[in-house]
């Protein structure tokens, strides 16, 4: 931790592993969001549900 | 000559504003206790991710302020809550940011929304400001590195002059009072604004857009 984060330096991109892998993470999660089912809501559930 | 009070209250604004909140924002949208049934989905739980993430950098930044940097800096239970005010802000900054990205693909500003999202959008400005006077607040060499570097991009825009980060007085003001009172006021709206048009229909599901009159 107490030294300066690796680079990935692609042509005019820049940026750190931390931040890409954080990216990464950050796109997995919203993809995930859409496709996985939320608890309690089957797919074509039409109802209103509290 | 005759005295008419036909009503008391009629030119209070006072009164006013009471009918205009009841007729903008009766109870049963302030606190509703059925929502419609698209929202059932992860990407709507983002914001109430952020909302948590914000109740916990409060908790954990009021305890700091308490106890001063020297706390923070050399006890075990100060360092504690230093890494948990650090990790609040991290998970505060993410789902904001996976909540922006679920509005904007949803197009969230439509059929009278726009306020809401720019709303959203300077909550997200605000906070970037706070977390950059966070930085500067720490009381160790990284906050005196980030400023040095900091001062030169700032004062080109010409701010410096009320926004001094090398003032640390300054920096840490704004950072404990002004922009975290910002910030729970404009989240504050945000949500009564949600509640007050409804959480957006899917794209294209105008039958679903009619739902009590939303």
């Amino acid at each position: 931790m107490n030294q300066p984060a690796g680079y990935l330096h692609w042509g005019f991109i820049l940026i750190s592993y931390p931040n890409l892998i954080l990216i990464g993470i950050m796109i997995v999660l919203f993809v995930a969001a859409v496709l996985l089912p939320f608890p309690g809501h089957a797919s074509g559930d039409k109802g209103r549900k509290s | 000559m005759s005295t008419q009070i036909s009503d008391e209250s009629g030119h209070s604004w006072t009164a006013a504003t009471r009918r205009k909140l009841e007729r903008r924002l009766p109870w049963e949208n302030l606190l509703p206790h059925r929502q419609p049934f698209w929202v059932g989905s992860w990407v709507y739980v983002f914001g109430v991710v952020t909302i948590a993430a914000l109740v916990w950098v409060i908790l954990s930044g009021t305890i700091l302020a308490l106890f001063g940097p020297q706390w923070w800096h050399l006890s075990k239970a100060g360092r504690f809550f230093n890494s948990l005010h650090f990790w609040s802000v991290q998970v505060f900054f993410v789902f904001m940011v996976l909540h922006l990205w679920g509005q904007y693909f949803m197009a969230s500003w439509r059929e009278g929304r726009a306020p809401t999202w720019m709303v959203g959008v300077v909550t997200f400005a605000v906070s970037i400001v706070a977390a950059f006077t966070g930085y500067l607040s720490q009381q160790n060499f990284d906050a005196q590195w980030i400023a040095v570097n900091a001062k030169d991009a700032v004062n080109s825009t010409g701010i410096g002059g009320f926004f001094n980060v090398l003032n640390f007085g300054q920096m840490y003001g704004l950072h404990v009072m002004l922009l975290p009172i910002g910030i729970t006021v404009l989240v504050a709206l945000h949500i009564v604004q949600v509640r007050m048009k409804g959480v957006v229909p899917p794209i294209g599901d105008d039958k679903a857009a009619t739902v009590k009159g939303r």
